[in-house]
């Protein structure tokens, strides 16, 4: 499989047949809480993808250089200071506390950046902006990520890249696919609040009861996505 | 008195019931959906959160004195982190098909909001035992809230608890679609409603009788 067609399969399953929201259940807190209007879901969208390729970006590099057992650089540092010339390392231990220190900086210098040159957009962001570091989505793209450079294996639910170590590209197509995905669900989940605001929804299930409701509805529409990225593996595996 | 805070009981109390916090503060949705398709999943899921929930709080509620407010969320995240790795590394060695079922749900306690919260609401201004009775209480809060939703997806979705057959079959047709993900979204805002409803069933009746 070439890589073009292994990233169009990635992303395909990142954005809608393995939607982050609807099939794996990230991102929930702010998909709960900042769906109320159509805009402030768009600019959470924007937030999110933005930060989730920084992050991805970083925790590749971090993974595929120190991190995964036989890591080249960190390998180099051991052989040169322990004087073994088959010593290999395996970091894999530190992977869930360097992602966190990675997200959490990221988030910190994006805001930073945000705040210095963009200040109107910064304003409308408020609060939303540090939440970020706390939202699933971000640390779950990493550990995707880290699934496929570091044991090298899983396959599965991103089409069928499997088997290899993935490369910078398809890192960034699964984490930029993924926050797109994650937007279109927002922003659908916002328009379909903005109508709920007419209906007269009975009291106990206002709020958060019907948006669970209304999630799983919509949970239940993409799953007829499933199986596209067969149909498409096939046309793409004809065209070659 | 105003300044000695809550007392451990209270504090314990309140994370159950009261200050439930899937019910009542709706955080750590992503678990709460997440490991619900059956039971064993759900309570290995709980044990986890509660390991780290309670280590987490001891911890911060020990350097209380020593957090500067502009790192404190970073120290929670990293001391949260740590544990997180020991349960992950734990779960691996001793169950590994659960530790396969929960994937990526245990790394993901990291950024669960609830010990978070916790640690910042309690454990950074109370003392180690009163840190220690709030993780407890909201350990099984959130215990008893995965238990519910799990409980109704295993039952109508396999017809089993705990993996027993307790629906006969031929005579229970399985809902498959309680064990995918939309039966998740279903069943906990199904609950959150009868939780609320019951909630205001409750304060009518105090208001009623403060009348």
């Amino acid at each position: 499989m070439t890589l073009v067609s292994e990233m169009v399969l990635i992303a395909v399953g990142a954005a809608v047949i393995n939607n982050f929201v609807l099939h794996y259940f990230v991102g929930i807190c702010p998909f709960l809480g900042v769906s109320r209007k159509v805009d402030m879901a768009f600019g959470m969208g924007c937030a999110v993808t933005f930060v989730i390729s920084i992050a991805a970006l970083l925790s590749w590099t971090f993974t595929f250089y120190i991190l995964r057992p036989g890591a080249p650089l960190a390998t180099w540092i051991m052989r040169t200071v322990t004087g073994n010339a088959e010593a290999t390392s395996d970091l894999r231990v530190l992977n869930y506390i360097v992602y966190i220190f990675v997200i959490a900086s990221s988030v910190q210098l994006v805001e930073m950046y945000v705040r210095k040159f963009f200040p109107s957009l910064y304003k409308s962001f408020g609060v939303f902006l540090p939440l970020i570091t706390t939202n699933c989505a971000i640390l779950f793209a990493c550990l995707e990520i880290m699934k496929h450079v570091s044991i090298g294996g899983g396959g599965g639910a991103w089409g069928a890249a499997g088997g290899h170590v993935w490369g910078l590209p398809q890192a960034l197509t699964l984490a930029i696919a993924g926050g797109l995905g994650f937007m279109i669900a927002i922003v659908i989940m916002a328009g379909i609040r903005e109508e709920l605001d007419h209906c007269d929804v009975p009291a106990p299930l206002k709020g958060p009861g019907i948006t669970l409701l209304v999630a799983g509805i919509l949970a239940l529409a993409f799953m007829g996505f499933s199986g596209v990225d067969k149909t498409l593996a096939g046309l793409m595996g004809g065209a070659q | 008195m105003a300044n000695d805070g809550p007392t451990p009981l209270e504090r314990f109390i309140n994370g159950i019931l009261p200050e439930n916090p899937v019910y009542r503060q709706l955080l750590g949705m992503c678990p709460t959906l997440a490991v619900t398709g059956n039971m064993k999943a759900a309570m290995t899921m709980s044990a986890a959160v509660a390991f780290v929930m309670i280590c987490a709080n001891l911890i911060t509620s020990l350097i209380r004195d020593l957090l500067k407010p502009h790192l404190r969320i970073l120290i929670f995240t990293l001391t949260i982190a740590t544990f997180v790795t020991i349960a992950d590394r734990v779960l691996a060695a001793y169950v590994y098909q659960m530790s396969k079922e929960l994937g990526p749900y245990v790394p993901l306690i990291i950024v669960n909001c609830i010990i978070i919260c916790r640690c910042e609401v309690c454990a950074s201004k109370q003392r180690p035992v009163t840190a220690l009775a709030d993780a407890v209480g909201q350990s099984l809060g959130f215990a008893l809230a995965l238990a519910s939703i799990a409980t109704i997806r295993e039952v109508l979705g396999a017809g089993t608890w705990f993996g027993l057959p307790i629906l006969a079959e031929g005579w229970w047709p399985a809902w498959g679609i309680m064990v995918l993900p939309p039966g998740a979204f279903i069943t906990l805002g199904a609950l959150l409603g009868v939780a609320n409803w019951l909630g205001t069933l409750r304060g009518g009746k105090a208001a009623a009788a403060a009348n």
